[in-house]
């Protein structure tokens, strides 16, 4: 009988990539894998804290924090990705530059930099603040830290998804009686949905990861890595990590969850 | 009707040169023209996907220069049909009457009786990448037909198609036309496909209308040297057919007797592609129904062909062979030259 090794014809050149790559793999496995190990080897602990209510609202504030970010990076961020996709002007370059700036920028830059126009007296800040809606050490001012380090995740998908959807589809669509708001609707976002949907995704992801920007902008009410990084140098690895596995399990959950439903018609 | 008035319009580095136009009524005009003449750039100006520079664009007594393409009522087929890939054939369909506010039950009823004129019923629940070339421009036909729009609007509508279904798709469009007598503006590259469909011809190129007329008028009397050149590639004659026996008829086209595979009887119009027929100097013994013996009147040098012009009794054929060839056979004026060609190479029309 022919094994698979037969059937699949690998040369020298592609088994010399894959075991360079290899380690890339191995380094992913072995570094959250050890965590879990640990973890499974004292699951007392992991029940004590998992039931623990700092934790719990730690935990909640990330992921509502995140996904309120999320939601504003969508209703503002689809919009202008459909407009850089569709026109060519002078200067849309450094449109899309800007729009770039906050995932090459260390987040911890992006925190001062947020924080000096957020807080108390800060240019936003201040004015904000006569609204009663107070960023520094605030909900507010985590949302506006993850927003600003995560929104350009849907704005470049987004684009490039909505970059391969034919303009001619919107004009049959506007010749059968469509105005350009119901093209848009019917037509060009249900198919530009998946990639903008994968935006969301990575806006999520990214925004619950988010730590330096939020750490000076608003350190209270603690999100789940402030918390993690509170309690590991205050007591320590053994500590810490039950909270970054419940936060990683939830976050794997999420994603299988949101994987799921196949995209019909695809 | 649709009326142009000295259109103009600049797009990138080309540009729509004072287009004066009129269809009438229930008409099927033709925009024959090559490649990059500016035919998409107009028809998409007439839906409304494009605003002119200058101009005034009038269907059926209305000035719609300004007005968004939702509110022309002018169906559009693209050459690449352009159907929804998130919708069936049935939502495809339907998609204009949903856009238009008609209830479900007045819809489902204009969809049917749309999907049974263009034979789509078995069809109606299949996702367009699932289609062939040919359903899917009648979807798109369809798509375009149900909101009963003044004026259709079809570029190229056939190019992407294989030649079978060309033909059924050309008869198909015919039929249509004469069904529902919609003023109809149909772009083409394709001579016989022209011929075939028009009511009147409308030459293209470079952005402006070099001639209109029947396309009688513009094939055999074409108005200078490049409408002659462009409709003229094909070889066309009025003949008549003096005996049809199994659909393959002898066809006398003024004294020359050409056979060619037709269910035709009675006067019709002959049509050969000058690519199709093979130039020797000697007569060759084939399956080739068609060998005539002619005389080389003129050549024309066109890079790797040359295009010759051959003499036969009354008629003159236009032939096309490859730039070696001609110098192999050592052909000039006034070579005696036999061409050969399939009867299924002729255009019955």
């Amino acid at each position: 009988m022919r094994g698979w090794w037969e059937e699949t014809k690998v040369d020298k050149f592609s088994v010399l990539f894959l075991f360079l790559g290899l380690f890339l793999i191995a380094f992913v496995c072995i570094t959250l894998g050890n965590m879990f190990y640990k973890q499974i080897m004292d699951i007392p602990t992991f029940i004590s804290v998992i039931k623990d209510p700092v934790v719990i609202n730690a935990i909640w504030i990330s992921i509502s924090a995140t996904t309120f970010s999320t939601l504003v990076a969508f209703f503002f961020g689809v919009p202008l990705a459909y407009f850089l996709a569709r026109n060519d002007f002078w200067g849309k370059s450094i449109i899309e530059g800007i729009l770039d700036i906050p995932m090459m920028i260390p987040h911890v830059v992006a925190g001062i930099a947020l924080y000096a126009v957020f807080n108390r007296s800060g240019v936003i800040g201040a004015p904000l603040k006569t609204l009663g809606i107070i960023f520094q050490d605030d909900f507010p001012g985590v949302i506006v830290a993850m927003l600003f380090m995560s929104f350009p995740y849907v704005v470049n998908t987004a684009k490039e998804g909505f970059k391969t959807i034919d303009p001619r589809l919107e004009n049959v669509a506007r010749s059968l009686g469509a105005s350009q708001w119901k093209a848009f609707l019917k037509i060009t976002f249900p198919l530009a949905f998946p990639s903008i949907f994968n935006g969301m995704l990575q806006c999520w992801a990214r925004g619950i990861s988010e730590f330096s920007a939020i750490l000076i902008l608003a350190y209270f009410p603690r999100s789940a890595p402030i918390l993690i990084y509170e309690w590991f140098t205050t007591f320590g690895l053994a500590v810490s990590r039950p909270i970054s596995v419940l936060l990683i399990l939830i976050c794997l959950a999420i994603f299988a969850l949101s994987r799921l439903p196949k995209w019909k018609r695809q | 009707m649709i009326k142009i008035k000295d259109l103009h319009k600049s797009w990138k580095d080309f540009s729509l040169k004072n287009i004066n136009l009129e269809v009438k009524n229930k008409e099927y005009l033709v925009i024959l023209g090559p490649t990059g003449a500016g035919k998409t750039l107009l028809l998409e100006m007439i839906v409304g996907f494009h605003s002119p520079d200058s101009g005034e664009i009038w269907i059926n007594g209305e000035n719609v220069t300004d007005s968004p393409p939702e509110k022309r009522k002018v169906g559009f087929v693209y050459q690449d049909y352009m159907l929804f890939p998130h919708m069936t054939v049935k939502e495809n369909v339907e998609f204009g009457l949903k856009m238009h506010g008609i209830p479900p039950a007045e819809r489902k009823k204009a969809t049917n009786d749309v999907l049974e004129l263009t034979g789509l019923i078995p069809l109606r629940d299949r996702f367009p990448n699932t289609l062939s070339g040919g359903e899917q421009q009648k979807t798109a036909l369809a798509r375009a037909l149900i909101i009963k729009p003044e004026v259709l609007l079809l570029d190229e509508p056939l190019s992407a198609l294989d030649v079978n279904t060309q033909k059924k798709l050309q008869s198909e469009l015919k039929r249509v036309h004469e069904e529902l007598e919609i003023t109809t503006v149909h772009v083409t590259h394709n001579q016989v496909e022209a011929f075939i469909l028009a009511d009147r011809l409308a030459v293209m190129k470079d952005g402006a209308i070099v001639q209109t007329g029947s396309p009688e008028q513009v094939f055999h009397k074409p108005r200078d040297d490049y409408v002659a050149r462009f409709v003229g590639f094909e070889n066309l004659f009025d003949g008549e057919v003096i005996e049809n026996q199994k659909n393959v008829a002898k066809i006398d086209i003024g004294g020359v007797v050409i056979e060619a595979v037709t269910e035709k009887v009675g006067k019709c119009v002959v049509g050969v592609r000058p690519d199709d027929i093979i130039v020797s100097e000697r007569l060759f013994k084939s399956s080739v129904r068609n060998t005539l013996k002619g005389t080389i009147m003129d050549f024309v040098d066109m890079d790797a062909f040359v295009s010759l012009i051959v003499s036969v009794d009354n008629s003159s054929f236009a032939a096309l062979i490859t730039k070696r060839s001609f110098l192999e056979m050592r052909l000039k004026k006034g070579s005696e030259v036999y061409l050969s060609f399939k009867a299924s190479a002729v255009h019955v029309i």
